[in-house]
């Protein structure tokens, strides 16, 4: 009875809201069949052997104690990825908000060129590969020239081949590529803060930018500081391009492997879809847990 | 709406932490921009300077010789580069008209009606933010495949249409719009879709602007990966690719590529700039 009572009650609604649904429904549409089916395929591909001309066999958890116990790339991958996630979300997380701070001080002109320094980077259309000359094996190579001319190095180094600087060369360029929508955010937020809250401070005894930053400016931009951490952890996590680009596919001994890589690796090259899809699966539930976590912590802060 | 600061001097500053905090910011803008400095000189150097030993930031003897180079090296190639250019500006236009579309007018009931689902439909959007691409490549190339669009320019464009990012700024902004102003056209007897077309979206322009330059950055970047295979169908970035891996006999060809593709994105920030951060202003994640 109750339940027959909700029913009528919502699909009443739901024609009341018949213009609601009618504009949503192209964007639904499309998002579902490129994000949400998707996502759902990938997750039951998981479970299947399926090479793209059988029709996918059923293998239960195989891919996965095959990804864990036996896929020792796989291991790397995992190693590298959270590695370059720990290492770059947190600092271009930090890096972005105290540019966009000290940014913030400055007068509106210089604020709008400073900007545009740090925001290039991110949207000069995947211009990464600048850094292959700069990293260049030869010593036409700005490192190389330099390091040679002051009289650091002797020869080349074969910066991009030698395992042990792959990974801090993709780390360094990954920062300098990560300034980019959260950045934004921020300088916006910034500007959003009520300057009568300031005002406020200074007769309440804040006595330097430092309290007013800690008392003021943070807990008025919580909101944009959790958008920010949900675009720097999702960029953090998904390095494969820089990798592809600068250290090549495959990397010399797998060094800038990571999970996308191997992902690209499985799904397109070896044609093992049922096992690509597994990393996909686990990549997808890292990345959501991840940011829920980061959020909660994010919400707790000034509390 | 975004408060413009004042410019005006706030108390409590100390003049050594200005200092400090500029130096910084002086410091890490460097290391942000020399690459692009150095990108925009290498398009202007001569071969030999290029090559040269030790090897310089800036150009000293500036030719245009690159870019001539560039002209000459595409004329030789079977698909001519006009073909290249016209297929990246028609996927982005393309891209970014349907998605301004299609993320407005599914972005204003989501922000100002109250619906069965509405709640659930938002959120996974917002999941969606939080995972890559990459996640979803096979289950895509099959669906692409099944519709037949291997190998044409929609596999780009039309996941472009429901980018997700586009859709959650729409829906944070629209939010500001007030309340009275949609309750009058509705007391007029307007429509919602004449709501939608008349009222709401003149006032969210700011808001187009930020959905158009961030489209514009993820399709003019997009070399179609896996997707496009005819050489007639492929985007610029992919062809600078090819010239910047022609190596050593490619090096003022490929400088001159770089810059011409790095340009355009800077150039449009640079008009749309305080439109963007006016967006961006309303960005937060609501809990």
């Amino acid at each position: 009875m109750g339940v027959k009572w909700w029913w009528s009650w919502k699909l009443q609604e739901m024609k009341a809201s018949k213009h609601s649904y009618v504009l949503l429904a192209p964007y639904m549409i499309l998002f579902s069949m490129f994000t949400v089916i998707p996502v759902v395929i990938s997750i039951i591909l998981s479970f299947t052997y399926f090479n793209m001309l059988e029709f996918p066999r059923f293998i239960g958890w195989q891919n996965y104690t095959r990804l864990f116990l036996e896929d020792d790339v796989f291991l790397i991958a995992i190693k590298n990825t959270l590695l370059f996630a720990i290492i770059t979300g947190p600092i271009s997380y930090i890096a972005c908000f105290v540019f966009a701070w000290i940014i913030n001080e400055l007068t509106p002109k210089w604020r709008a060129f400073m900007t545009l320094i740090f925001y290039a980077p991110s949207i000069s259309g995947n211009v990464y590969f600048i850094w292959l000359m700069i990293f260049s094996g030869d010593r036409y190579g700005i490192a190389n020239g330099l390091l040679i001319q002051w009289g650091v190095l002797l020869e080349p180094i074969q910066w991009l081949k030698t395992e042990a600087y792959i990974m801090p060369i993709l780390i360094l360029v990954q920062l300098w590529l990560s300034l980019g929508t959260g950045f934004l955010a921020f300088i916006a937020g910034l500007q959003t803060v009520d300057r009568t809250l300031y005002e406020a401070g200074a007769v309440d005894g804040i006595k330097n930018r430092w309290q007013e930053l800690w008392y003021i400016t943070l807990p008025s931009m919580r909101p944009q500081l959790m958008f920010g951490a949900v675009i720097q952890l999702t960029t953090s996590f998904a390095v494969a391009d820089v990798s592809i680009a600068l250290a090549g596919f495959p990397s010399v001994n797998y060094a800038a492997e990571t999970v996308v890589t191997h992902l690209i690796d499985f799904g397109t090259t070896r044609f093992e879809m049922g096992y690509a899809s597994a990393i996909a699966a686990v990549l997808f539930i890292i990345m959501v847990g991840t940011n829920l976590l980061v959020q909660k912590l994010l919400r707790r802060v000034g509390e | 709406m975004a408060a413009v600061a004042t410019g005006k001097k706030r108390v409590n500053r100390s003049l050594s932490g200005s200092l400090s905090l500029f130096a910084l910011l002086l410091v890490f803008g460097a290391f942000m921009v020399l690459p692009l400095i150095y990108a925009i000189n290498n398009a202007f150097k001569p071969l030999d300077e290029i090559f040269m030993f030790p090897p310089t930031l800036f150009v000293r003897n500036p030719t245009f010789s690159s870019f001539t180079d560039l002209l000459n090296l595409l004329s030789d190639s079977w698909v001519p580069f006009s073909r290249y250019i016209f297929n990246t500006v028609f996927i982005t236009g393309i891209g970014i008209i349907g998605h301004v579309l299609l993320a407005s007018a599914a972005a204003y009931p989501l922000a100002k009606h109250k619906f069965p689902g509405k709640v659930f439909m938002f959120q996974v959007v917002v999941l969606s933010l939080m995972f890559t691409p990459a996640v979803t490549a096979i289950p895509n190339y099959m669906i692409m495949s099944w519709l037949g669009w291997i190998d044409t320019y929609w596999a780009v464009i039309i996941p472009a249409f429901a980018y997700s990012l586009g859709l959650y700024l729409m829906k944070q902004f629209m939010e500001q719009i007030p309340d009275a102003l949609l309750e009058a056209a509705k007391i007029d007897g307007a429509s919602e879709y004449r709501i939608f077309w008349s009222i709401v979206m003149p006032n969210v322009k700011p808001a187009w602007l930020t959905l158009i330059i961030l489209l514009f950055q993820m399709l003019w970047g997009s070399d179609g990966n896996g997707y496009i295979y005819s050489e007639q169908l492929k985007t610029l970035h992919y062809a600078a690719g090819q010239i910047i891996q022609g190596g050593i006999s490619r090096a003022g060809a490929g400088a001159a590529v770089a810059l011409i593709l790095m340009s355009v994105p800077i150039t449009l920030f640079i008009f749309s700039q305080s439109r963007i951060i006016e967006t961006m202003a309303s960005s937060g994640m609501k809990e």
